[in-house]
């Protein structure tokens, strides 16, 4: 909302001297967000003038242009009182014309420095300015042409233009409506520097009478009121006046003709949207309902809209000739041949103005204030305004008929006791203070020895409950008066097991050289494609979005891999030789259990309720996954680097487990995106809990990521799930180490964890570790078989062992490897 | 290590007889060994080689040369036996003597001699010590989340508790519940991501509040919580907008809350934040689910309220000497009596702010897209605590 000082002032008496920059100090201080202070002209330095054009010679040039050699009437501002010299390139002008000059020495907007110079074989001292040359808009069709009675060459043109005039921006909350007009804000002025205020809307109109155009309301809950009033012998030639179009544009409205610019004119001053109707295309009385099914409209806009029964229309004998107040239609739409206008002025139902807007996708000034509320007791004054206006500026005349439909809704009464604001606030207000400041904000109050009843203004239609009582006196009482005041101690549970847990799962995995990310969690066909993922894997079948940002990613992800893998790629496209990115997000899969429902909010739904509304939301477990790709340990002095696989990826989540404490399984696995032959299954008490490994060639390939880069993805919620809680103390021996080392020979595809796992049993409990240390296929073991070596180390809690007992117990162990496995030891 | 040959001074070593027989008549023989320049010649001599002996190799073979069994002190100290008893004691009495003066001379200057040797040990293992050490690449954790972390640690010091909740939301929670009725205009303020189909009425939360419904509909006061997490909104990514952000809402309901707690609590966090003396205030505002309800500006941490640095206007709160930080308020009742907390016994603050934002001033980092876009480079900046 845009208010120019000089308009808010016509209202409120402000204290001589009040700048600008402390009226915006104080407004913002009782709630209106200043959004900026506008000033247009503010970087042009003078002298600019009004000159009126003597002579025009036009003079073709080479070039193909014309140019226009003028002497202007300055008047004396040029000093010498003698006709100025002007090349001017525009020719929507001819002698005669009052036009605005800039004379040598005046700057304009964009540091254009003028000065008397040499063009076109003239002498040309200063310009004739355009709109736009002057900031003030986009028009360059050619330069200002001023109205005859603008004023006389030699005037001031900063004032003729209304020039460096600041106004306000206000960011305006829903809940102010009433500031979305200048009734309103120069309300607020006044409040917040007790100054006298004279109401724009308080005007004497004339009684409702049965002469007027008649109007019938169906909905009276949907239209409570509804005003109409004629003006006919309406000049549509006639212009706008000057200042009406200024104050329009500096109100951020473009002046389009008399008729439609008072009505938009009496909109910012009262806050009451105003309809105009052409009256010769009206045929009968005028209708206010609700749509019926199937019914359409086509809107000043030009759009034809299909209604919904619940839209408010108003109708004539053709049909439906409005979407009441929200938009016109375009059968009754004023045009420049219009002579006789229906104004219409009505109060609107908020809640229906708010769905028709949104239904249909209109947002209009109207609809802005209609559907936030608007005064209902002012919309007799409001058409009188425009009738005013109108005949004032159109040469018409007020028809005698005036009619009036329905009754203003009746204002809440809202009980609060004398102390409330002062409870919620914790600010020391007492029961003056209370009283004083509502009766300021326009409240008549009913005071009780230990409550007031409070009937807020029809302007405020958001006054309903005691609490918005308390902002109206404490906004006046002042924000910067709430104390500062630390709350009691709370005895909480800190944080909990698992966001300690998140914590230790970030830090392990940052300690192991991988930096966190964090991605969009949207999805589309695409990546999957990317990933591999078989047409009905479970990841392909998403929680989808209704309005999605971009069809190509519509829903939620179900897997962490794609933005991590894109991250991955981006750095490596970056220059960088290896990365290990992880993240941990939430990834969601749908249940199809139904709608989630909507409860009232007058009390708590019941547990049952609840339960029935936690139920419809999806699955949406934490995730983690991990990317590795390039280099994991880089190549430098030390001798060469080492390039990340299948054996970092399964190490990490090795290493995450054994820090959460949770016994690991790490199985051969064939799932997407992984490599067929190098993915491992991990899994916890049997549970899958995710994959790891090496990507298969295809999506490396398709990511853009290095060959053999690895990847992790694990079901994260799974894992902490299975954290123990409390470690326990290990005990351990100091007695001396006894070592023993084993090769045994097995056929493929025996799993060195088979193997160890038998070793381990075997050995029984003196065996105190197990080790595989050397992996070896060749000539000497012969084809198709592997040599895996083990480091076996022996301690007892009580003694030294001997090397006897040592010996069986490897023996045990080897015996028992053989078993399970064919395992041969080497000799 | 490269070794200097050995060098021995062997030129100076007496000729020695050879070894006399036992004595058999007890009478004082003169043996050449044991004549006392003999036995002095054969110390002078050990002690000159001692202490020509360049470093531990040659020490060494002195060693060999004057002390082991065929060197003169210990042939003479073998002749002892073949004296008479008589004469037993002197010769053995000035043997002892040269042999322990030459034991000295060897164990002070095998103590130099070590001495020295380490130190050119130490003076031949030096490196370079400015060679890179980046062998195996540093991690890090996401300053979004390290962040969240800062914030919760600083509630949780004041005996809050820290509260999650799903990103995928039932529309109830995260609207009706908070006074956000279907045609409250206040919806049109959110730019909700609405799930497939609409009338599941599940939305990707557009803020963290459900989260402060879940926790009142879940326990009665007295409740302290932060809610810190990711929420969404339909807006298009640029250097100051994302679809995806974070939040931090606070919740406090107790009896006796009121405003001025909420003041004291965001002061208190925003010391913690930024520093002492960096405190809040409020302006009125409006938010469906507070009333009254309030903008909170920062003081700017950096110009500390003046608007300037060194002359200019500053550059984090652009001259302002505040800095927008989120909104605040007292919990409508209405919220309360939806999330089955009864108003008149009652009241509560909640306050929320973005944390991506804060970060973004805190740490003057221009463009929002450098969080989400993953860049190691970026991230691991922070390191792994904020």
């Amino acid at each position: 909302m845009k208010a120019p000082v000089s308009w808010i002032r016509e209202y409120v008496d402000l204290p001589a001297g009040v700048t600008t920059d402390e009226l915006t100090a104080r407004l913002t201080a009782l709630g209106l967000k200043l959004e900026g202070i506008h000033s247009a002209g503010a970087d042009i330095t003078g002298p600019l003038v009004v000159g009126r054009v003597l002579t025009v010679e036009p003079e073709p040039q080479k070039n193909g242009k014309t140019i226009n050699w003028c002497s202007v009437d300055v008047g004396a501002a040029n000093g010498t009182g003698e006709p100025q010299g002007i090349v001017c390139g525009a020719h929507n002008f001819a002698p005669g014309d009052l036009v605005v000059v800039i004379l040598p020495g005046g700057v304009l907007p964009g540091n254009f420095q003028i000065s008397a110079r040499k063009t076109y074989g003239h002498l040309s001292a200063g310009m004739i300015c355009s709109a736009r040359e002057l900031g003030l808009g986009e028009d360059h069709d050619g330069i200002i042409v001023l109205p005859a009675d603008a004023g006389q060459p030699g005037d001031d043109a900063f004032e003729v233009l209304g020039l460096r005039e600041e106004v306000i921006e206000f960011e305006i909350n829903p809940d102010r409506a009433y500031a979305l007009s200048l009734r309103g804000i120069a309300r607020e002025a006044a409040l917040a520097f007790g100054a006298p205020y004279r109401d724009p809307a308080a005007r004497t109109v004339p009684e409702p009478n049965d002469l007027g155009h008649p109007v019938e309301i169906d909905d009276p809950a949907g239209c409570p009121v509804f005003v109409a009033r004629k003006v006919t012998g309406f000049d549509p030639a006639a212009p706008t006046p000057d200042w009406m179009a200024l104050r329009l544009q500096q109100a951020g409205m473009r002046p389009i003709s008399l008729a439609v610019d008072v009505t938009n004119y009496v909109m910012l001053e009262t806050g009451r949207p105003i309809h105009g109707y052409d009256a010769h295309k009206l045929t009968g009385p005028i209708r206010v309902r609700r749509a019926r099914e199937g019914e359409r409209l086509t809107t000043l806009d030009g759009v034809d809209r299909a209604l919904s029964p619940e839209d408010l229309v108003v109708t004539d004998d053709s049909g439906i000739i409005g979407l009441g107040g929200v938009m016109g239609g375009e059968t009754t739409e004023m045009s420049a041949s219009t002579t006789n206008i229906l104004v219409e002025a009505a109060h609107w139902d908020a809640v229906s103005m708010f769905r028709t807007g949104k239904r249909h996708k209109i947002g209009s000034e109207a609809g802005k204030r209609n559907e936030r509320g608007v005064d209902p007791v002012i919309t007799p004054a409001a058409a009188d305004r425009v009738v005013e206006l109108l005949t004032t500026y159109g040469g018409g005349t007020a028809d005698p008929g005036v009619t009036v439909v329905g009754t203003p809704p009746a204002p809440p009464q809202i009980t609060i006791s004398y102390d409330l604001p002062a409870r919620v606030t914790g600010i020391d207000i007492d029961a003056a203070a209370t009283v004083a400041n509502l009766e300021a904000v326009g409240c008549t109050l009913d005071k009780a020895d230990s409550t007031l009843t409070a009937t807020p203004p029809p302007w405020r239609p958001d006054l309903n409950d005691p609490f918005d009582l308390v902002e109206e006196v404490a906004r006046i009482v002042g924000y910067d008066r709430v104390p500062s005041v630390l709350p009691r101690e709370a005895a909480g549970r800190g944080l909990s097991r698992e966001q300690r847990l998140r914590r230790r799962v970030g830090r392990t995995l940052a300690g192991a050289g991988c930096v966190e990310v964090i991605s969009f969690p949207f999805v589309g066909d695409a990546a999957f494609d990317a990933l591999g993922l078989p047409a009905d894997d479970v990841r392909r079948r998403t929680v989808r979005l209704a309005n999605p940002l971009s069809s190509e990613e519509p829903s939620y992800t179900t897997t962490l891999l794609p933005g991590l893998l894109k991250a991955g790629a981006r750095n490596i496209g970056r220059g960088a030789t290896g990365v290990a990115l992880f993240e941990t997000g939430t990834v969601a899969f749908p249940t199809d259990r139904g709608p989630a429902p909507i409860y009232g909010v007058d009390w708590r739904p019941s547990d049952d309720e609840l339960a029935k509304l936690f139920e419809a939301l999806p699955e949406q477990p934490l995730h983690l996954a991990v990317v590795l790709a390039g280099e994991r340990e880089r190549a430098g002095w030390w001798g060469s680097g080492r390039d990340a696989g299948w054996s970092d990826a399964i190490g990490l989540v090795r290493r995450l487990a054994a820090e959460l404490g949770v016994g690991l399984e790490v199985e051969s696995a064939t799932r997407a995106p992984w490599h067929p032959g190098r993915c491992a299954q991990v899994r916890v008490n049997g549970v899958e809990l995710g994959h790891a490994g090496e990507l298969h060639p295809k999506v490396c390939q398709a990511f853009g990521l290095p060959a053999r880069s690895a990847a992790v993805e694990i079901d994260l919620d799974l894992l902490m799930r299975h954290a123990r809680d409390v470690t326990p103390g290990p005990e351990f021996s100091t007695y001396p180490l006894a070592k023993e080392d084993v090769a045994l020979v097995v056929a493929d595809g025996v799993t060195a964890a088979a193997v160890e796992a038998a070793l381990r049993e075997g050995a029984g409990p003196l065996l105190e570790s197990v080790r595989l240390f050397d992996v070896y296929t060749g000539e000497q073991v012969g084809e198709g078989r592997t040599s895996l070596a083990f480091a076996l180390r022996f301690r007892a809690p009580d003694r030294t062992l001997t090397e006897e007992e040592t010996a069986a117990a490897r023996d045990a162990a080897v015996a028992l490897a053989a078993e399970r496995t064919g395992a041969v030891q080497r000799s | 290590m490269d070794r200097e040959p050995v060098r021995v001074a062997r030129a100076r070593l007496p000729r020695l007889d050879p070894v006399s027989g036992p004595n058999t008549d007890y009478d004082p023989v003169e043996v050449t060994p044991l004549k006392p320049e003999e036995v002095e010649a054969a110390r002078d001599a050990a002690l000159a080689a001692i202490a020509a002996a360049a470093d531990l190799a040659e020490l060494k073979q002195v060693r060999i040369e004057h002390t082991g069994d065929r060197s003169p002190l210990a042939l003479a100290n073998r002749e002892i036996g073949a004296l008479p008893p008589q004469a037993r004691k002197e010769a053995g009495q000035r043997i002892g003597q040269a042999r322990g003066a030459v034991n000295q001379a060897l164990a002070a200057r095998q103590e130099v001699l070590e001495a020295e040797h380490e130190e050119r040990m130490l003076v031949e293992e030096t490196v370079d010590v400015t060679l890179p050490t980046d062998r195996v690449p540093t991690g890090a954790r996401h300053p979004l989340t390290t962040g969240a972390e800062l914030i919760s640690d600083i509630f949780v010091a004041m005996g809050w508790e820290v509260a999650e909740g799903p990103v995928i939301e039932a529309e109830w929670l995260n609207f009706d519940a908070l006074n956000l009725g279907p045609d409250h205009p206040a919806r049109t303020m959110q730019d909700t991501f609405w799930t497939e189909p609409a009338e599941n009425h599940l939305v990707l939360r557009t803020h963290t509040s459900p989260v402060q419904a879940r926790t009142m509909l879940s326990r009665q006061p007295p409740i302290y919580v932060v809610c810190p997490g990711r929420v969404f909104r339909t807006d298009e990514y640029d250097a100051t907008h994302s679809p995806v952000f974070h939040q931090v809402e606070g919740l406090a309901i107790d009896e006796g809350i009121t405003m001025a707690h909420l003041k004291g609590t965001l002061d208190h966090f925003a010391a913690r934040m930024f520093g002492d003396g960096i405190n809040t205030r409020f302006r009125p505002s409006y938010f469906p689910f507070t009333e009254p309800s309030a903008e909170v500006d920062l003081v700017c941490f950096v110009c500390r309220g003046s608007g300037e640095v060194d002359g200019a206007p500053c550059r984090t709160c652009r001259g302002e000497g505040w800095i927008e930080w989120g909104g605040c308020g007292v919990v409508n009742p209405r919220v309360l009596r939806a999330c089955g907390v009864d108003p008149e016994r009652y009241t509560g603050f909640a306050f929320g702010m973005g944390i991506d934002r804060t970060l973004m001033f805190r740490h003057g980092i221009e463009d929002l897209r450098a969080l989400f876009e993953g860049d190691t480079r970026f991230t691991t900046a922070f390191g792994t605590e904020l």
